[in-house]
Parts: structure tokens; C-alpha cells; sequence
């Protein structure tokens, strides 16, 4: 202390000269570098996705004319509205029912691509995928026909065996029973090549072995190949279900949300009331609705992925 | 408990024969191993006694049984990978009882077990940690314990130790051949290591290009090697090979290695060697512990000749010398003390009594 007060004009200098040291050594630290890099993709990000994101939580408060600030108001008129909780309804039947077919075909099919010797397995792999790579408004549209209550393959087919005819997408239960089954046609493959990448990544001796412990085709699925794909299985669904609960073309090309909203899922019922009802404020809350209810499902498995990380 | 009978084993994959016609009978508690260079057939043939392979002819026999088309877990066989192979999920207490988990066992007996193998492998500390908290040692003692507390017939391990470092290795050797004295069940060990097969074994099968070379004691193989692959292939470092050929001088036989180098045979030798043609071409096979520096006094079938070394490998308790004898290179064992150093000269003695020879074209030892 006593050195300082002697020399008053050294501390400034100093000090800037320090300053100057620690910029050095800040841009010198790994995080602070690939902190640049990343700034243009965070940059990207917010103005993409924060900003459209903030943007609609506002809308989400005005008026149907946007002229004025209501507060909660679109959400209470939208919890008196029976079509809305119909839709919330149909949402969760549609993502899950979805997602776990997708899940479990995509399980089996990799299996049964994974046994396929190597020589035919490309093949088989990038047939497998066509469904996924096909823009789905167009293969959704093939759908369509195949679907018609009176010309369709389908129907035609079924009639050979005195079935139906069949109103795929005339009747509720049908147009649901459609609009899911499009979906996982859609998704599987991308489960199907997820988890055949994660197959692939399991020691082959740890087959062998549990099959030395006695395991039973079955037991070696359950004790070896579950739990080695846990972490996949678990990022692979949330993602679905993220994709599968947005999802608006499919329901939007094959019903349209009909017969009777009874195929409206959040984001199919928030463009026929923001974009075609003209009341893009009421729209803007019923897309918000999807969030509460997804960050709830990405809190539950990621927590349990970070809980497992450690044991791999 | 039980014995393994191999007759006939043939492999073979497409156009490849990578076994080709074993024939093995391993006795009730001995402690087999194959050795041989990668690529010889052995951990084929060890996966076939597993049951990971299908044998594409022969039969299999453990206990009596042939079990060529019986799976894997009936068996009753326990194998221990190289690269462990431990479930990650699960602790080492998991990974250990997984098997008798899979078959029903009661509680008190899996956790008794489970113990008690802890117990003799020194894991007991770690019986809740997961395999990836464990060194490379611990996580070979956790797969030799999962094997042991199934208690099988017959216990198989693929080269066990070559994923861990040159002293850790030593240890686990070891602790191998402790828990094969406590438990004595049948094993068949594979690898390509000789140290690993002369230290462990009771009996060590020679294999090569899917064939056995030899089959025979750690002692016999070294001493009494049948082809020239397993003189070779047995002890470090190998035996050299000098080409040579007999010769008839004054009524004794002798052993001509170069224009200026013959030894006579001694006496047991030249009998032994009494019909082998002369113009055959031969290998004088020696050891490298019978080319040492000449002592004082000359014994019986011990000879001496000059010679001027190229290369000296100081090694502590014994000096490798290396020199060229015409175009081969042969490798000696001296004293430290002798005086030899890099291009100095030396007499060296070669003990005879302790010499192979072999046929060049055909590698077996006459």
C-alpha cells in the first residue's frame, strides 16, 4: 500500500496495461473463441426464432382487430370453446399414438435391416428411407387418392374381400385412424435409421456374451440392446414428438381438420382460425399452447438422459 | 467339471478354411491354451467350443455330450473376452450375477456367490461401480468373476490380457493361474502370446494355418519342438536357424555350418543323425542360451570358434549378442562379464547337446 501512495501516477498505467493483458487472454481462452464462432448462429437463431417467438406471445394479447391489449383474454374465450379442448384432445391422441407406432416399427424394422448381410443392406436402407426424403405435402397427396371413399386403390382392393366401402377420411374415427397412419408411414424411417445407427453401435461381444449367460433372444433385446439405445430412443422420441405434435401438413392435405374439426390438431386449428378465420391474435395462442406441454415432455426425458449419461 | 473332445473340427467360412480338421482332448481340470500368430484358427476354434461359431464339420464334445448344434447358454461354458465385454448398464455386482439373474437362482445364493468371487478376485470394494469407473485390470477381474460364479464346465478365455499394459499383464497372469489352482475347472485359454502359454498352461497347443503344429507341456515344446514353426515360435528370443549339412570325417560324423566352421557331433547326436542323407539340406536349430562365450574348460559336445559381433543388447543379468554366420544372422546369450561390445571379437562356445536339426524343405525336426 505504502509503495502506491508514493507513486500515484503509476496505478492508472497500470491498470490499463492490465486491461489490455486480459483482452489478450480473453480472446487467447477456447470458450471465448468458440463463442465468436458461434455468434452468427446464435445471431440467426434469435432473429429467427426468439424474436418470431416474443412476437407472438405479444399477438397472443391483443385484440382480434390487434388495436387492443386484452391480456389473457383469447385464453379464457379459448378454455369456453369445446372445439379448442377437442383439439387438445386430438393433439396428445395424434403425437403419441404416433410416435410410439413410429418408434416401434422403426425399432423392428431396424432390427430386421441390422440382420440383413452387409452386401444388400444399403440397399435396403435407402429404400427404407424414401418415405422420409419425399416432401410430405406431395406424398401426403398420393395418400389422398389412395384414401378416396369411391375410386381409391385401397377400397377397390378391400372390395375383392366384401370390405367397405371404407370412408377414410369422411368418418371421425377412420379420418383419425388415416391422418395417424400417414404419419408414421412418414416418420418410421427416420426412427428406422436412428436406431439402426445406434444397433450398429453396440459391441457384438456384448451379444455374445449374454448369450453365453443364458440369454434368450428376447432377454438380449431387454438387458443388452434397450438399455444401449436408451439414450437414443430417448432424444429420437422427444424429437418426434416436438415434430409430430407441430405437424401441419399432413392433417392439412388428407382432412383439412374435418369432418367436424374431429382431425384438427394445434397447428392445423391455429391456421383455419388466425389465417383463415382472420383472427391471427387467437390463432397466436392456440400455437402457444403447443409449448407448455412439450417443454414438460423435454424436461422429462432429457433430465433422465443427463441422469444416464454417466454409466455409458 | 468336465472334458472336451475335439475330432475333426473344420471351419470354414466361403472359400476360406480357417480350421481345418482339429483333433484335441482336453482333460477334466486341465488348463489348455492355443497359441499361435493372429490369423492361426485358435479363437475360431475357441468360439466353436463356445458355441459363437457353427463348426462346418467334426463334432464338439464337452462332458461327453457332443453338443455341436447346442446353443451357447446350454452349453454351460463361461468365456471371458478380450476386450471384457462387461454389460456398461450395469454394476459389477449386476454384470457378475446377470447369468444365474437369467436362470432363476434364489437371492442368498446369486448374492453368496457373487461374494465370494469378489472375495477371491479382490474386487469387494467395488461391487456397486459401474464398469466404466474401473481400470483395465479391475474390469478384467469383474469378467473373470462372472464367469466363475456361474461355475461352469468348462471356462474359455480370448486373449484376456492383451488389452492391458506389459506389468499389469504380468499380475493378472497371475491371478489367472490362482484362480484356476482355487477352482480347477477345465479352461481353454487363447493367445498369441508365448510367455502367456509356457506360464499358464498345463498343456499349450501349437496352432498355425488352422492347423495344431504340436500339442505338449510347456517343457516339451521348448525343449523337444517337433516343426521348425514351433522351435520358432517358442521362446525369446527364437531359436536361430544355421543352415548346415553332414558330413563323413575320419569315421565321426560333423556338422559343417560354413567353409570354415564344422564341429564334430558328439556321440548320442551322430547316432541319432546316422541315416539322414548327406547332401540333404538341413538347419542347425540353437537356442540362444547355447551360443555363449567359451569357458576354461572344454566340455563334452561343447564347441569353440572365433567370431567378431555386430551388435551387443546389455540386458542386466545377461548380454544378447548378435553376429552374422554367412547370410544368417544368429543370436547369442553371454556373461556381461565377457567382454563382448558392438564389432568386438569373441570366442564363443556352442553346446551341441542341446542342438535340432532340422529338414529346410520339409521344417521338421529330424
Amino acid at each position: 500500500m505504502v509503495d502506491f501512495a508514493l507513486q500515484p501516477n503509476s496505478v492508472p498505467e497500470t491498470r490499463a496495461k492490465r486491461k489490455r493483458a486480459s483482452l489478450r487472454t480473453a480472446l487467447k481462452r477456447k470458450s471465448t473463441a468458440a463463442f465468436l464462432m458461434t455468434l452468427p448462429l446464435i445471431l440467426l437463431i434469435s432473429i429467427m426464432v426468439i424474436y418470431p417467438a416474443f412476437y407472438s406471445l405479444h399477438l397472443a394479447t391483443l385484440n382480434k382487430s390487434m388495436q387492443r391489449f386484452v391480456g389473457f383474454g383469447n385464453f379464457e374465450f379459448l378454455f369456453k370453446r369445446e372445439t379448442f379442448w377437442l383439439v387438445v384432445k386430438q393433439s396428445c391422441i395424434f403425437a403419441i399414438t404416433a410416435v410410439v407406432f413410429k418408434a416401434l416399427i422403426g425399432f423392428i424394422v431396424a432390427h430386421f435391416v441390422h440382420n440383413i448381410p452387409v452386401k444388400g443392406q444399403r440397399k435396403w436402407r435407402g429404400m427404407l428411407l424414401v418415405p422420409w426424403v419425399i416432401p410430405p405435402a406431395m406424398s401426403t397427396l398420393a395418400w389422398l387418392w389412395l384414401f378416396d371413399p369411391s375410386y381409391s386403390a385401397f377400397n377397390y382392393t378391400l372390395s375383392f374381400f366384401g370390405i367397405g366401402p371404407i370412408p377414410w377420411t369422411g368418418d371421425a374415427s377412420w379420418a383419425r385412424f388415416s391422418v395417424i397412419l400417414v404419419n408414421i408411414w412418414y416418420g418410421a424411417p427416420f426412427f428406422m435409421i436412428m436406431y439402426l445407427a445406434s444397433l450398429k453401435s453396440v459391441p457384438e461381444q456384448l451379444y455374445e456374451a449374454a448369450a453365453i449367460d443364458g440369454a434368450n433372444w428376447w432377454q438380449r433385446i431387454w438387458y443388452v440392446t434397450l438399455p444401449m439405445m436408451r439414450n437414443i430412443i430417448a432424444i429420437t422420441t422427444l424429437f418426434s414428438l416436438i415434430v409430430t405434435f407441430a405437424n401441419f401438413d399432413i392433417v392439412r392435405i388428407l382432412t383439412s381438420g374435418g369432418p367436424l374439426d374431429h382431425t384438427h390438431i394445434f397447428a392445423t386449428w391455429a391456421f383455419r382460425v388466425g389465417i383463415e378465420g382472420g383472427d391471427i391474435p387467437l390463432g397466436a395462442s392456440v400455437s402457444l399452447f403447443m409449448f407448455p406441454i412439450l417443454a414438460i415432455a423435454a424436461v422429462f426425458i432429457l433430465r433422465d438422459i443427463n441422469k444416464r449419461g454417466n454409466e455409458a | 467339471m468336465a472334458d472336451v473332445t475335439l475330432r475333426k473340427v473344420i471351419k470354414r467360412y466361403d472359400d476360406v478354411e480357417a480350421v481345418r480338421g482339429i483333433d484335441l482332448d482336453i482333460a477334466d481340470h486341465e488348463f489348455v491354451v492355443l497359441v499361435g500368430p493372429s490369423g492361426c484358427g485358435k479363437s475360431t476354434t475357441l468360439r466353436m467350443i463356445a458355441g459363437l461359431e457353427d463348426i462346418t464339420d467334426g463334432d464338439i464334445m464337452i462332458g461327453g455330450d457332443v453338443v455341436n448344434d447346442v446353443p451357447p447358454k446350454d452349453r454351460d461354458i463361461a468365456m471371458v473376452f478380450q476386450n471384457y465385454a462387461l454389460y456398461p448398464h450395469m454394476t459389477v455386482a449386476e454384470n457378475m450375477s446377470f447369468g444365474l439373474r437369467l436362470k432363476h437362482y434364489p437371492k442368498a445364493e446369486i448374492k453368496s456367490r457373487v461374494t465370494e468371487a469378489a472375495r477371491m478376485l479382490d474386487i469387494t470394494d467395488l461391487i456397486d461401480r459401474k464398469p466404466k469407473q474401473l481400470s483395465g485390470g479391475q474390469r478384467q477381474r469383474v469378467a473373470m468373476g462372472r464367469a466363475i460364479v456361474r461355475n461352469p464346465k468348462v471356462f474359455l478365455f480370448d486373449e484376456p490380457l492383451s488389452n492391458l499394459d506389459a506389468k499389469l499383464r504380468v499380475q493378472m497372469r497371475i491371478e489367472i493361474k490362482k484362480v484356476h489352482q482355487k477352482v480347477r475347472t477345465t479352461t481353454v485359454y487363447v493367445t498369441h502370446d508365448q510367455v502367456e502359454a509356457m506360464t499358464l498352461a498345463d498343456r499349450v497347443v501349437v496352432m498355425n494355418h488352422g492347423r495344431i503344429e504340436q500339442i505338449g507341456t510347456p517343457n516339451e515344446l521348448y525343449h523337444h519342438p517337433a516343426t521348425r514353426f514351433v522351435a520358432g515360435f517358442i521362446g525369446s528370443p527364437a531359436m536361430n536357424f544355421i543352415p548346415c549339412r553332414l558330413e563323413e570325417a575320419g569315421g565321426s560324423l560333423n556338422i559343417r555350418l560354413t567353409d570354415r566352421i564344422a564341429f564334430p557331433l558328439p556321440p548320442a547326436r551322430a547316432a541319432r543323425y546316422q541315416t539322414v542323407p548327406r547332401n540333404e539340406k538341413l538347419l542347425l536349430g540353437l537356442r540362444p542360451e547355447h551360443i555363449t562365450e567359451a569357458k576354461q574348460h572344454k566340455e563334452p559336445g561343447v564347441e569353440n570358434f572365433d567370431t567378431v559381433l555386430d551388435v551387443t543388447e546389455p540386458m542386466g543379468m545377461e548380454t544378447l549378442i548378435y553376429f552374422m554366420l554367412e547370410e544368417v544372422e544368429v543370436c547369442g546369450r553371454v556373461n556381461p562379464n565377457a567382454g563382448a561390445r558392438d564389432g568386438g571379437p569373441l570366442r564363443l562356445a556352442v553346446d551341441l547337446n542341446n542342438m535340432h536339426l532340422l529338414n529346410e524343405g520339409t521344417g521338421v525336426v529330424l
